[in-house]
């Protein structure tokens, strides 16, 4: 297992877990402006950090552009990943 | 619509071969108040959600559960994955192991089944959000149970975040309780 993609996944999961909260939040406060400006910040990180893994390993989610051959299929999938790598 | 993706929420890490641990943590994979039974609620009842802010709420959560549902499965598969038969032959995962093998399967700790019986949506936004409630706060007093038995410091780690977000649940649930209230309320008045 490739230790650098188990950092830069775990990265991603990190980003997106503060979305998580973020968007739970919001969906009770919507009227809350702080909150809502570090959600969109995230929100941009993600994207930036997302694009960055799939250029590597291939598509997070089937609707995302791949590489030749489909790369989505790739392993390790999420619960073969050995998180102590990183 | 949902759309996968390949990533779990927690980064589930696991020290140990434990088959008898993973038999007791299916508590949480098909159990009455386990995550399954969490996302299928939560996701059940919109429909009849009154207002804007409960639809996304449960639709949030809803599908965190089931993210939940899946790190419960993978602590499960990664204690027993490299378990031989002599180390499962006489631990309580051993009745598991006659009938699915070291597949993860939706019953309790105790093997029965999962049933839709663990969940309800009454139509009623009101009971269903004191159920969503009390739910979060069963799921929590599980998970403290867990911990407590559980000696692996992977599964620890993973099962005190599972139970951190029962809080957070517990309190966006409070919220929208009383965002559907003053809503219910004032259509009355007006
Ligand atoms: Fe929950």
């Amino acid at each position: 297992m490739d230790r650098e993609q188990v950092c830069l996944l775990k990265e991603i999961m990190e980003v997106s877990f503060v979305l998580d909260e973020t968007s739970l939040y919001l969906d009770t406060h919507p009227n809350d402006e702080r909150a809502l400006r570090l959600h969109n910040n995230y929100a941009q990180k993600y994207s930036e950090i997302v694009s960055l893994y799939e250029a590597k390993y291939g598509p997070l989610q089937n609707h995302n552009m791949s590489q030749y051959p489909w790369a989505y299929i790739n392993g390790p999938w999420p619960w073969e990943f050995d998180y102590r790598l990183c | 619509m949902w759309i996968y993706e390949k990533k779990l929420q927690y980064p589930v890490k696991v020290d140990t071969c434990n088959p008898t641990l993973a038999a007791m943590l299916l508590e949480q994979f098909g159990g009455a108040d386990g995550e399954l039974s969490a996302g299928i609620r939560y996701l059940t009842q919109r429909w009849t959600m009154p207002t804007d802010r409960a639809k996304g709420l449960l639709t949030d959560i809803g599908t965190e559960e089931l993210a939940h549902w899946e790190i419960i499965g993978t602590l499960a598969w990664k204690l027993v994955k490299d378990a031989s038969e002599e180390e499962i032959k006489g631990t309580p995962f051993e009745a598991h192991y006659v009938n699915h093998g070291k597949s993860p399967f939706p019953h309790n700790a105790a093997g029965a089944p999962w049933t839709a019986n663990y969940i309800q949506s009454k139509g009623d936004p009101i009971a269903d959000l004191h159920e969503d409630m009390a739910a979060e706060q069963k799921a929590r007093a599980t998970y403290e149970y867990l911990i407590q038995i559980s000696d692996d410091p992977g599964v620890i780690d993973t099962l005190r975040f599972l139970r951190q977000r029962e809080i957070v649940h517990f309190q966006r649930f409070g919220e929208a309780l009383m965002i559907v209230q003053e809503d219910l309320d004032s259509r009355k008045f007006y």
